[in-house]
């Protein structure tokens, strides 16, 4: 199930990529495609107004999802994708806006931003494809990388303390936050799809190799193997202290659905906030979802 | 260029006294600004502070942003998101905008960006006036491109120009700079704010054509391309990679000079109807004070007195400062003996007035390291210097 040879098969979400730029640039045995289609299919199966679903992205090898995406997309700078994503979702408030990027874009350069519009709960759907490493660059340790692991950047392996993200993201108050591999397919279509489905800020890590350059500087095989060795590692525990998410080098992988919450998100509590101390005065602002009072 | 009347929701009609900073708020709210990602810093927190005040009244968002990385990126967001956009900052937050300055410059993105300078480098002064981030608002992101940059010297003009500022983003889908200063930003004067049917503000340039044939970079006959706002259907793809008509990445050297040459074509061939200048008796005039900003005010003290000694003195005051305004030098310079230039700094619009004086005139700087605007003194002496 290489990523280029779903791409290439007529299947059915040829109609959300942009075919006039395929092939992509993405390593053959790359799990990024495979979390695209993932995505794809979870687009197809809600029923949600395309036209109304935007994609932004950061810099990376997942940032350039955003260039073969048939939807409107955004490729920004790197780590600055959320901010983008706050100002395009404020602006027009009847998008379904989706940042799609990587571990090192989300977490790292842009880790502010994230946190932030976590705290907020902005209704944005976060997909984080953590593949361990800065791949575009080379394989440069990350704030994701395992201790232990080897990278360019940390030839003797890491010994830096990476992020456990689930539990970085409850605690800045993200109200959907889950895990999967990019082999759970299923479980990733599912959980994209629960979040484009419900409010507030949802953040889903998937787990990918990346075969040319943590695979390799690492000896963990081709893509394919890695990718079945994660999904092997890998345990589902929904609802899972996130505090105990922690990911060793090799060790297993705690997966699931962590944090499913309500809460008003950013413009349901500044709608009811000015609404309350403002009266008449205030002018509502795009729409305002009442069962959620 | 579709001009409408001003959406008299946000137009605070009347006589006002405001401060600078204020003023830019009315003024963006007047433009039909909708939307506000901010950071505070001083001295320029106040238009920030007002437009929180204000937007919930008129309808729109304020957001503080968690720093001036975010406050850029979301203004970005927020115009392809439709709205008209701007924020505020000073030196440091200008400092941080920068690479995303460049992505709206790549993405052909209206928005404003108001600049209160204060005292630099680093966090230098933060209460206290500079004029020091003048090359910084043309060259400060990486790579070839153009902006526009306007140099308001009053409250009124914080108000007038920050509509000018919004026109002018919209109708070269550029960014475009309001480069006022700490003195200016909290100097209090009447603003008057005119009925909304008298405000003329011009519209996004929206396609309207087919959906499948719109190309977010195809030119048009006036060489600024159509913009679609997210939302409506296009399902189009923009990038901060060099790009060809159809906003897809293209990396060689053949598309990056189509690219590159249109991002600043755009504002070179158009400076004539961009630049904005205020003179008086540059006609007759031995020598020029060419300021901007706080400083053409205080400059005036130093003019009248070398009048009154029977210097033939002109001024030229940038009210435009970016782009240049290279023309007009290049012809008053074989007709004048010099050029004074006082502005606070160490240097940086001299620069520009000598090399388009090419050693035509004589280019007298009066620099101000900042803190404060220059004692008329040494204006006048520099006058007498050149005339000598
Ligand atoms: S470098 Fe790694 S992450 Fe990037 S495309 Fe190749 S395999 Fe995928």
């Amino acid at each position: 199930m290489k990523a280029e040879d779903r791409l290439e098969e007529r299947n059915p979400i040829e109609d959300l990529l942009r075919m006039d730029r395929i092939p992509h640039i993405w390593c053959p045995g790359c799990g990024i495609g495979t979390v695209v289609t993932s995505f794809a299919e979870a687009l197809k199966k809600t029923d949600l107004d395309l036209d109304k679903v935007a994609v932004v992205s950061g810099i990376g090898c997942t940032g350039r999802v955003a260039g073969y995406i048939k939807l409107d997309s955004f490729h920004t700078t790197h780590g600055r994708a959320v901010a983008f994503a706050t100002g395009l979702k404020l602006a027009n408030p009847e998008l379904k806006v989706v940042v799609f990027s990587g571990d090192g874009d989300l977490a790292g350069i842009g880790g502010n931003h994230l946190i932030h519009a976590a705290r907020r709960n902005m209704d944005l759907v976060v997909i984080c494809v953590n593949n361990f490493n800065y791949a575009m660059t080379g394989g440069q340790v990350a704030a994701t990388t395992p201790l232990e692991a080897n990278a360019s950047t940390a030839p003797y392996g890491n010994f830096e303390f990476p992020f456990n993200l689930p539990f970085l993201m409850e605690a800045a108050g993200a109200t959907y936050v889950a895990r999967w591999t990019a082999l759970h397919l299923r479980r990733v279509t599912m959980s994209i799809m629960e979040a484009l489905q419900r409010k507030g800020f949802s953040f889903i890590e998937v787990i990918t190799p990346c075969v040319t350059l943590y695979a390799r500087r690492n000896r963990l095989g081709d893509g394919l193997n890695l990718l079945r060795y994660y999904y092997d590692n890998s345990e589902i525990q929904h609802g899972a202290d996130t505090r105990q998410l922690d990911i060793s080098f090799q060790g297993k992988i705690i997966v699931g659905k962590f944090v499913d919450k309500d809460k008003p998100t950013f413009l349901d509590a500044m709608n009811q906030h000015f609404t309350r101390v403002l009266g008449d005065d205030y002018q509502l602002y795009g729409r305002i979802n009442h069962d959620r009072d | 260029m579709k001009k409408v009347k001003a959406d008299p929701k946000g137009v605070l009609t009347g006589v006002h006294y405001l401060d600078g900073d204020y003023a830019i708020a009315e003024g963006a709210l007047a433009a039909g600004c909708r939307f506000f990602a901010g950071y505070p810093i001083t001295p320029s927190t106040e238009t920030a502070e007002r437009f929180a005040a204000r937007i919930p009244k008129v309808g729109g968002v304020f957001i503080q942003m968690e720093d001036e990385l975010g406050s850029i990126a979301a203004l970005i967001g927020a115009a392809w998101g439709g709205k008209k956009a701007m924020t505020v900052t000073s030196g440091p937050g200008f400092s941080l905008m920068q690479e995303n300055i460049g992505l709206a410059c790549m993405m052909e993105t209206p928005l404003v960006i108001a600049n209160v300078q204060r005292g630099g480098p680093s966090t230098g002064l933060p209460t206290l006036a500079g004029q020091q981030d003048i090359m910084q608002a043309r060259w400060g992101s990486h790579g070839d491109y153009e902006v526009i940059a306007l140099a308001p010297d009053s409250p009124q003009e914080c108000f007038d120009l920050t509509i000018e500022a919004f026109n002018l983003a919209e109708t070269y889908r550029v960014p475009t700079f309001i480069m006022t200063d700490e003195c200016v930003g909290h100097m209090h004067e009447k603003v008057v704010i005119p009925p909304a049917e008298e405000i003329e503000v011009v519209e996004r340039k929206w396609y309207t054509g087919p959906k499948d044939k719109y190309l977010p970079y195809k030119l048009d006959k006036d060489g600024i391309p159509f913009m679609v706002k997210a939302g409506d259907g296009y399902r189009f793809h923009t990038t901060g990679l060099t790009h060809d008509e159809r906003g897809y990445p293209v990396i060689n050297a053949e598309c990056q000079d189509w690219c590159v040459r249109h991002l600043c074509d755009k504002i070179r061939k158009n400076a004539d109807k961009i630049i904005i200048l205020e003179e008086d008796e540059t006609d007759t005039a031995e020598v020029i004070v060419l300021s901007y900003g706080i400083t053409s005010r205080v400059a005036t003290r130093a003019v009248q007195k070398a009048r009154d000694e029977g210097i033939k003195v002109g001024t030229l005051r940038l009210i435009t400062v970016w782009p240049f305004a290279e023309k007009r030098i290049r012809e008053l310079a074989p007709k004048v003996a010099a050029f004074v230039v006082p502005e606070i700094n160490y240097g940086q619009i001299v620069f520009e007035v000598e090399r388009c004086a090419a050693g035509q005139a004589k280019v007298i700087h009066v620099p101000h390291c900042g803190g404060w605007v220059h004692n008329p003194e040494d204006i006048y002496k520099a006058i007498k210097e050149a005339v000598k």
